[in-house]
């Protein structure tokens, strides 16, 4: 058998095992006999690796452990020397396996990450600098902030260069349990990377906006529905006086703050927190999105209901550009329905899932970015947070066409 | 044919820790309350054509004719399906709300309010759809008093799970270990096959409880069935002790159930006994000293 120094194929590898590979280097035609009647000696079941031919090459044999004293001891007695390549050519086949899944585990965690799992907020954050590494023309890690936790904040902001250009911002995440949001946030920062530059609307776009992607926007939350408990919803601050953690990041905002639908009880999943912008991680927004100052497009991506929505939440009556919001979010929602059929509710928040105050669509709006969408992700509540893994493709991949649909409208329509 | 069965709860107060009410002081979804800041008025063109759009403003509880996109045609629904559930569920066959087609409300002299709607439910298991028209009733006044809910199923009656039902049945009543599951379905939102039919039980069990729990102001779903464990019983039913997640969306809290309840095939689900479990913050409720 003649081989290089790795062998791949299962059968052969359970042939090999414990075995010394030596190398001899012939001298004389006698020697080149000798050794061709060695392969012949059935007890000790050696094969060549190189075959003996002829005195200008060495010939490589692979030796079973068990006669490899008896071997050894007959190319000494025949006066032919020999030295030893492998000395255990098990070892070395499991070291390279191991070295193989290291770079496929490598590779994996680069463009190609399994985007169709749920992954934990260090495997996010990696990932996140090797999409930068790979597409450094297009895309800078900003870092934005500290959650309370002091866990870092990050926003991929995809920009093809000019000054401060009308902006879109995305941020998926805020409420920690709802995590096929994060998981679409992954797969849509993927997805512009490697489609820039050969989807012509998305290119277009990208050649006079800039796309801002939260991705988690509450990493805490994250973390903490990681470890200890699935269902966690809100930030982990700590509320004085209560053994309750947490304020709702999506009742924290200013507008309308503390009025119906945020409840004043530390205890409650929808706990407004003690001020507006109490919480660091809305802040940290706020703070980004002001002093940018030309942001024309705002969406929050959250689950569970299959809905997409503007605003108001915090009252029920009509904001000025309803009409023209409506619209947009109509024929965005016709285009996620167009590839599986998923049907969506649109409508503004207010009317379609109930007041809330604080909620961060309604300050942006009120703070003339115009386009302001909320989507809530499947499903509608058979598995609701805990959405299977199978199915966080298939969402990315409808939402996108809604987000798309959207972002397309917005560069088209300058304000 | 299942029968709604359900014995009130049961109090079995563990060291003291009496059953606490649900909802903490949160602001109520009613939405008569004025807004705080009103946005500059629009063009009167836009903002007609954006309300005969959209339908009227609800700034007090949706009279009249619904618009089915709008929280309380849907709400109204969710308690429809609860009752499908109750009523017709069983581990091969969950009902769940496709679309809401159109919806009515009116007030009821001062005794409640009452829904009428047309809307489209489908068996999720076997994907099939039917229409169905449905009355529900939310009285009013002091207590916690169920809905109720007139609405019934033919079609997807028709599919057949005789077969499969058995099954199930003679396999655990036969089964040489008692079954017992948790985290149905797992995080990560995978569930075993097999376990599937379980999972679902404990989404009907948990159905009943969905059901007296619901108002116009509530949107329930099962979050996940935290544990199902199967109990010995000589009876001629299963018997299983459940624990459950209910996802309430007004709220958005987490509510913590516990279970008893039988399931044949003939008799369908029964829930002997049900108890709310305090909030993990309401066992932790003396506040802390810094």
């Amino acid at each position: 058998m003649q081989s290089c120094t790795v062998l791949v194929s299962v059968t052969v590898i359970q042939m090999v095992a414990q075995s010394t590979v030596i190398r001899v280097n012939v001298k004389s035609e006698e020697q080149i006999h000798l050794l061709q009647a060695l392969e012949t000696a059935q007890e000790w079941e050696v094969d060549f690796w190189l075959d003996p031919v002829s005195t200008e090459l060495p010939v490589d044999i692979r030796v079973p452990r068990f006669s490899l004293i008896p071997v050894k001891e007959h190319l000494t007695f025949h006066n032919i020397p020999f030295t030893v390549m492998i000395e255990n050519v098990q070892e070395l086949l499991d070291k390279e396996k191991a070295e193989m899944e290291a770079n496929q585990m490598k590779e994996r965690s680069t463009r190609s990450l399994n985007f169709g799992a749920y992954h934990d907020l260090n495997t996010i954050y990696s990932w996140m600098d090797t999409l930068v590494a790979d597409y450094p023309n297009l895309i800078t890690k900003q870092h934005i902030g500290v959650s309370y936790e002091n866990r870092p904040m990050y926003v991929l902001k995809f920009s093809t260069g000019g000054y401060n250009r009308p902006a879109i911002w995305v941020d998926t995440g805020i409420h920690a349990r709802e995590w096929v949001t994060q998981a679409t946030g992954v797969w849509t920062a993927n997805k512009i990377a490697t489609d820039y530059g050969t989807d012509a609307s998305l290119t277009s776009l990208l050649n006079t906006m800039d796309l801002y992607m939260l991705i988690v926007a509450n990493p805490d939350g994250y973390v903490f529905s990681h470890t200890n408990d699935r269902m966690w919803r809100k930030t982990r601050s700590v509320n004085p006086g209560y053994a309750c953690r947490g304020v709702d990041p999506n009742r924290n905002w200013d507008a309308g703050f503390g009025g119906p639908g945020a409840s004043s009880y530390p205890c409650s999943d929808s706990y407004h927190g003690p001020s507006a912008n109490s919480e660091i991680e809305v802040k940290n927004v706020v703070n980004l999105i002001q002093s940018h100052g030309n942001f024309k497009a705002f969406i929050s991506v959250h689950s569970y209901s299959q809905l997409l929505m503007y605003p108001y939440g915090y009252v029920c009556s009509s904001a000025n550009h309803q009409a023209e919001l409506h619209s947009v979010g109509r024929a965005a929602a016709q285009k996620l329905t167009s590839l599986y059929g998923t049907a969506y509710q649109v409508g503004s928040i207010c009317n379609i899932i109930y007041q809330a105050s604080g909620g961060s669509i309604d300050w942006s709006y009120n703070s003339g970015i115009k386009y302001s969408f909320a989507f809530e992700l499947r499903d509608t509540g058979r598995y609701g947070f805990i959405l299977p893994a199978d199915q966080i493709i298939p969402t990315a991949s409808e939402t996108w066409l809604a987000l798309k649909h959207i972002m397309e409208y917005v560069r088209d329509h300058p304000y | 044919m299942m029968r709604l069965v359900v014995v009130l709860a049961v109090l079995m107060g563990v060291s003291g820790i009496p059953d606490v009410t649900i909802s903490p002081p949160t602001a109520s979804a009613d939405t008569s309350a004025h807004p705080n800041s009103i946005p500059e008025t629009a063009d009167e063109s836009e903002q007609i054509k954006a309300r005969t759009e959209e339908g009227a403003e609800e700034d007090v509880m949706a009279t009249g004719e619904l618009n089915p996109n709008h929280y309380p045609a849907r709400r109204a629904a969710q308690v429809v399906q609860h009752y499908l559930n109750t009523r017709y569920g069983s581990p091969f066959r969950l009902i769940g709300v496709q679309t809401v087609h159109s919806g009515n409300a009116e007030d009821v002299a001062d005794s409640g309010r009452k829904y009428q709607l047309e809307l489209s439910v489908n068996d999720i298991i076997t994907n099939t759809t039917q229409t169905c028209s449905a009355e529900l009733f939310f009285p009013k006044g002091k207590g916690q008093q169920p809905p109720e809910v007139k609405a019934s199923l033919e079609e997807l009656l028709k599919i057949d799970i005789k077969a499969q039902e058995e099954a199930l049945y003679q396999k655990y009543k036969t089964n040489q270990t008692l079954m017992s599951a948790q985290y149905l379905p797992d995080s990560h939102g995978h569930i075993e096959p097999d376990m599937k039919p379980f999972w679902h039980l404990g989404i009907l069990a948990s159905s009943f409880i969905m059901l007296n729990e619901s108002t116009e102001n509530t949107l329930y779903n099962v979050a996940q069935v935290a544990n199902i464990t199967q109990l010995t019983t000589e009876e001629d039913h299963l018997e299983f002790d459940c624990h459950t997640l209910l996802h309430e969306v007004v709220s958005q809290e987490i509510i913590h159930w516990k279970m008893l309840f039988t399931w044949s095939p003939a008799e369908g689900v029964k829930v002997v006994q049900m108890k709310r479990l305090p909030h993990r913050h309401e066992r932790e409720k003396s506040p802390k000293t810094n």
